[in-house]
């Protein structure tokens, strides 16, 4: 392999009472790739993504992230580590404006997990303010930024939380399903925006159910089934696969 | 985003209303010391608690017990050092600082309803310990009071032993009776008031808003939330140490009553009532429970017959017979109408009313300027 890896996960086991969710994952991403998983429901993903971003633990295995092992870290250090998960049903401040929404993210940059500047005005940090309209106006959210983030359509509100996300500039950033729910003309424009974002550098890893997506952003696909990677390769790689056709796609052509 | 120029005129204009209370509230009866300075100490009581409740969301349901500390807190500085209230104050704050930080970090491993009884059983437990392990520092039911014995450390080196009676609070010299124990509040209410609302203006006070708005979240985007919510705990109970010193300051006596669940819930009353996380509205709260308390307490079945006298005499005396239930005695009968008229009209208390009116206002205004300018283009 070349390039530097991000983010290596070694032999991660997890099971549900009976349910074996995870088996002998080992997962390599690479520094500035587009990583793709994919699988059938239920097959593991969001656990995966959930080990991976302190959610979860796992019974064994570990996932080093440059080098550092993960595992048993808080949300916020693994945050502050630089690895940023962007949700699949919307995990928005709802109460708050959709400038506040992405203000919030900017600010844990800057101020870290914790600090007491509560006699600094808020009006006076033009630089955090700046920077998130500049993110909401690179996703097209440059005309709700007074809205209240609640009233969103379900849409918005994905794209919100990928600002939400970006704001932070991760190196890692995991997106579950950002497409999911979204009208074919939104996924489109999710798909540029991600790809914009890729020739930035980002290295992304992608759970997705929509073929159209991942074969338009992905330099590298692993296959989970039954809590097991059953392959892994490049995009073309993948789509001649027949064991892949088998398993997930009940033989039908890609 | 407000701009800072605006809050300077929200300061600006808060500051000139509290220092001319006596001035407009006399018409309507409220002009006299005592009450006025019962608003300034509750007031810094609900606007502390509003830090709190209002801005993340955790509804303490104990926080009387920081009343009760800095009550006798700053009896103890009259006792122990000198009458000048200004240690008392200080002193009051810390302490209440120093319980605050106890009881938040244990309280606030819970969230929700778990939270509220947690803070409630401190401060039962604390009203409890007052009545009983704690007599010597609380003297019990008598509760602390000065006496001529005291050794007032500080005032004795100053002045030398040559007490008659006991001595009064003072600011440096002046007695803190009448106006002046109105005005020493009301100063530490428009410094409490500066400081709430550059809290909530701050980047500080929005992670607090967003905490409020969605915890979780905020654990994922790199936040700590428990020393937030612990500084935010902090804060406000060092708010309700300083009303409860100030309450002491111009009668210097503390009783554990102070720390009963009724005082704790009197605020919570008190802040929805007036609205929840704006900063105004938890001192209009204090502003109509006070005076409505001072007025209708006061009430008796004389009054009532006075007032319904033009009625026939058997109306007369059924009336007096039902309005008397809601007066004297009575009045927190009143006070519980009044909460459920509130909360189920107007859940966001007196300030969404205000915001509704004011909107409505505003559209009927934009109505009449689009009306005359329909009408001339239809002119044409």
């Amino acid at each position: 392999m070349s390039g530097n890896i991000v983010l290596r996960i070694k032999n991660v086991d997890k099971t549900f009472g009976g349910l074996h969710a995870l088996g002998d994952i080992n997962l390599e991403i690479e520094e500035g790739k587009t990583h793709a998983i994919i699988g059938p429901n239920g097959a593991g993903k969001s656990t995966l993504l959930n080990v991976c971003i302190g959610r979860l633990e796992p019974d064994t295995g570990t996932v080093e992230f440059e080098g550092k092992n993960m595992i048993g870290m808080k949300p916020h250090e693994i945050n502050h580590a630089g690895m940023v998960r962007v949700f699949q049903t919307p995990e928005i401040f709802p109460d708050l404006s959709v400038l506040e929404n992405v203000m919030v993210p900017a600010l844990a940059k800057r101020d870290g997990v914790f600090k007491f500047n509560a006699l600094r005005s808020m009006a006076s940090n033009t630089d955090i303010e700046a920077e998130a309209v500049h993110v909401l106006k690179d996703l097209g959210l440059g005309e709700y930024i007074h809205h209240h983030a609640g009233s969103m359509s379900r849409g918005d509100k994905r794209r919100l939380e990928l600002a939400m996300g970006l704001v932070q500039h991760p190196r890692l950033l995991l997106l579950d399903e950002p497409t999911a729910g979204m009208a074919r003309h939104d996924t489109n424009r999710t798909i540029d925006l991600l790809k914009r974002i890729k020739e930035r550098g980002m290295t992304k890893i992608i759970i997705e159910h929509d073929m159209h997506v991942v074969f338009s952003l992905a330099d590298r696909i692993s296959v989970l089934a039954q809590g097991r990677i059953i392959a892994d390769g490049t995009p073309d790689e993948i789509r001649g696969n027949p064991k892949v056709q088998e398993a997930y796609l009940g033989g039908a052509e890609l | 985003m407000p701009l800072l120029k605006n809050d300077w005129v929200v300061m600006a204009i808060f500051t000139a209303a509290t220092l001319t209370a006596p001035l407009w509230l006399s018409p309507i009866g409220a002009g006299y010391p005592d009450l006025l300075q019962k608003f300034a100490i509750f007031g810094i009581f609900a606007i502390g608690f509003n830090i709190l409740f209002g801005l993340t969301g955790y509804l303490s349901f104990g926080h009387a017990v920081f009343l009760g500390v800095g009550s006798y807190t700053a009896v103890w500085s009259f006792k122990l050092l000198t009458m000048n209230v200004l240690p008392a104050v200080i002193f009051g704050m810390l302490m209440a600082g120093v319980f605050a930080v106890f009881i938040g970090y244990l309280s606030l491993r819970r969230s929700g309803i778990y939270f509220s009884i947690l803070t409630l059983a401190f401060a039962q437990m604390s009203y409890n310990l007052a009545y009983s392990v704690l007599t010597p520092i609380t003297n019990g039911e008598t509760g602390l009071q000065l006496t001529i014995n005291d050794p007032r450390i500080l005032d004795a080196a100053a002045e030398g032993v040559a007490a008659t009676g006991l001595p009064s609070t003072t600011l440096f010299g002046i007695e803190m009776s009448g106006y002046s124990g109105f005005y020493f509040c009301a100063v530490a209410l428009i410094i409490g008031f500066f400081i709430s609302l550059r809290i909530f203006r701050s980047p500080f006070g929005l992670k607090l808003k967003a905490i409020k708005s969605n915890q979780t979240r905020m654990k994922y985007t790199g936040f700590n939330t428990r020393p937030y919510l612990l500084t935010a705990f902090v804060i406000s109970g060092m708010y309700a140490g300083l009303a409860g010193s100030l309450m002491a300051i111009t009668d210097p006596l503390a009783g554990a009553e102070r720390m009963q669940w009724t005082a704790s819930g009197e605020v919570v009353l008190m802040t929805i009532l007036g609205g929840t996380g704006t900063l105004v509205g938890p001192l209009l709260g204090v502003g109509i429970i006070k005076y409505f308390e001072n007025i209708f307490s006061a009430l008796n079945d004389n009054a009532l017959h006075q007032a319904f006298a033009i009625l026939p005499d058997w109306l007369e005396n059924i009336v007096v017979a039902i309005a008397g239930e809601f007066v004297g005695e009575g009045w927190h009968l009143t006070l519980g109408v009044l909460f459920m008229l509130i909360v189920i009209f107007l859940p966001g208390g007196v300030m969404e009313g205000i915001r509704r009116i004011s909107g409505w206002i505003r559209g009927r205004s934009r109505q009449a300027e689009q009306a005359p300018a329909a009408e001339a283009t239809g002119g044409e």
